[in-house]
């Protein structure tokens, strides 16, 4: 039985992860809830070696060790540009680490009982989807393999029995607490995972980071359950109950239910798009022509999208924002909820150029001050702002709430190519008179453009 | 602990906090917000840290302290990676507010 200060040591951690989620309200108190929260773990772990009856403890350590030498300098050299994917196998490990301790305690005939059970099935099954689902969602980020949907060889009918034979051997794990049925059930899990995670297009991997995140969270609930531990139960909750929010908003911020997202290709039409270019006319301009748009406007709103970050144009932009900023030009950031690949990841990537988060505004807002803009410059996004979303219910992107970047004065695209975006849905936005289009690398069309404002 | 009832409740009323707490967390900080809810699910590392602790077969050792490491990886490294994030978002302070 744990005794009472380990409980009271457990409660204090607890309290200090939902103060690390609460600092999260606002940019200011956040890095100092996170540092709570890491605080609130050493200490729930230094509760658990002291008040533990251990074996093996020097290898326990050994092993934490190994933990840290491989995790943080992970963590300290990725670029802000492949955090989705961090993320996603940070997210995987954790899964896989949960499942291993339900078959540990299954193995050792911890959990007897028809609940305690069911909590081993849940905790090897979800553990071992969110694993493999999460390596698949790494390997989709880090274009390891394409970011299409991929539709697995028999269909639908593959997950459908998949599903099936999982819930099976779950049963199976309950009714009997047999170790190998609870083996046989991690590994289904893991090709569960895989199979849920292909068929998802590469714009929408965002919400499957969350759903999957919402899963590990659930299962250390579990997990927590299955030990008798309050503190893994409640961590594990709040992850389960924040990452199933966080989800539900990515979701409907693309416009899509959660279903959809998941299953969206089976049913054809989900982000599969053509690619097809057309041959209407466009107007491309100059990085002067760009320049003097710009430098002669009095508000301008940038929409950064991922080819942005690709590009790492970050710093680029961040020095011609100042420099129209300098020229009396008002400039803010038309933030789009999802631009990136991850929710806020474009937010980070500008953090990062230090552009103040103040300039950084939320879709709604934007959309309020685009009808008064001038210049709308679009760098390296394109579905974020397509009006088909608005008005072409055939559409695939159709409902998706988009920047409203037609209504502005003058639009400024600077694109790769004209094949379309993420999604491969043409934009007829670029076709429209308004429009000046400034083809080439990002980074390399925004020093262009600086160089043409600072002689203007 | 008053058994299953008591974790139970417990359970619930987390998934209510959590939810609460999170749906005040603005879009800016939606990434930090998933890479910090991540970090916290690694204290799994507690469980992986009493079941290795309580194996007693060369096999069931092993596998805890695999679990210990993929526990801290996901710990540590979430904690690590999410200050780094954080610390970039500085705002526009008033000249005199800096640190």
């Amino acid at each position: 039985m744990t005794p009472v200060w380990a409980q009271l040591g457990y409660l204090v951690a607890a309290v200090c992860f939902v103060l690390a989620l609460k600092g999260l309200s606002s940019p200011r108190t956040a890095r100092r809830g996170n540092l709570i929260g890491a605080a609130g773990a050493a200490l729930a772990v230094v509760v658990v070696l002291a008040s533990e009856d251990l074996d093996h403890v020097p290898a326990v350590l050994g092993a934490m060790v190994v933990g840290c030498v491989v995790g943080v300098p992970a963590a300290r050299a990725v670029a802000m540009t492949a955090m989705p994917q961090l993320v996603a196998l940070f997210n995987g490990v954790g899964g896989a680490a949960a499942a291993l301790v339900a078959l540990l305690e299954l193995g050792a005939d911890g959990a007897a009982g028809p609940v305690l059970l069911g909590a081993v099935a849940f905790t090897v099954l979800v553990g071992s989807v969110s694993f493999s689902g999460s390596c698949l969602t790494f390997a989709k980020l880090q274009e390891l393999m394409t970011t299409r949907p991929v539709i697995p060889p028999g269909g639908r009918v593959v997950v459908v029995v998949a599903v099936a034979a999982a819930l099976v051997a779950a049963v199976v794990v309950v009714l009997t607490g047999q170790l190998w049925v609870g083996v046989g059930l991690a590994l289904l899990g893991l090709a569960l995972g895989l199979l849920l995670v292909l068929p998802v297009g590469g714009a929408d991997v965002p919400i499957v980071i969350s759903l999957l995140n919402a899963f590990t969270g659930l299962t250390v609930a579990a997990s927590g359950y299955l030990l008798g531990n309050v503190l893994l139960l409640v961590a594990g909750t709040l992850v389960g109950a924040s990452g199933t929010l966080l989800t539900r908003l990515m979701a409907s911020a693309m416009g899509r239910s959660v279903a959809g997202t998941l299953f969206g290709a089976f049913r054809g039409g989900s982000t599969a798009g053509g690619g097809e270019e057309s041959d209407r006319p466009v107007r491309v301009g100059s990085a002067e022509d760009v320049a003097i748009l710009l430098g002669y406007a009095n508000q301008v709103v940038v929409v950064p999208g991922y080819g942005l970050a690709v590009a790492q144009a970050q710093h680029a932009l961040r020095e011609l924002a100042d420099l129209l900023a300098a020229r009396g030009v008002r400039v803010s950031y038309g933030m789009h909820p999802v631009a990136g690949r991850m929710p806020g990841h474009m937010n980070v990537l500008l953090a990062e150029a230090n552009v103040p988060y103040e300039q950084l505004v939320e879709m709604d807002q934007a959309n309020g001050a685009l009808p008064s803009t001038d210049v709308a410059l679009v760098v390296g996004a394109n579905d974020v702002v397509n009006p088909a979303a608005r008005d072409r219910p055939g559409s695939p992107i159709y409902g998706m709430p988009i920047l409203d970047v037609d209504a502005a004065q003058a639009v400024v695209f600077l694109k790769r190519s004209m094949r379309p975006g993420f999604a491969g849905i043409d934009n007829s936005l670029l076709y429209d008179p308004k429009t000046t289009l400034l083809f080439g690398d990002a980074k390399a069309s925004l020093t262009s453009v600086v160089a043409a404002v600072k002689s203007l | 602990m008053a058994g299953g009832i008591g974790l139970l409740t417990v359970l619930v009323l987390a998934g209510f906090v959590g939810y609460e707490v999170v749906s005040k967390v603005s879009t800016t900080l939606h990434t930090p917000l998933m890479s910090g809810a991540n970090a916290i699910h690694g204290i799994i590392l507690i469980g992986a840290v009493i079941v290795a602790g309580r194996a007693d077969s060369g096999w069931a050792l092993a596998v805890g302290l695999l679990a210990v490491v993929l526990a801290t990886v996901n710990m540590v490294g979430g904690f690590v990676v999410t200050d780094r994030m954080l610390q970039m978002f500085r705002g526009r302070r008033p000249e005199g507010d800096r640190r």
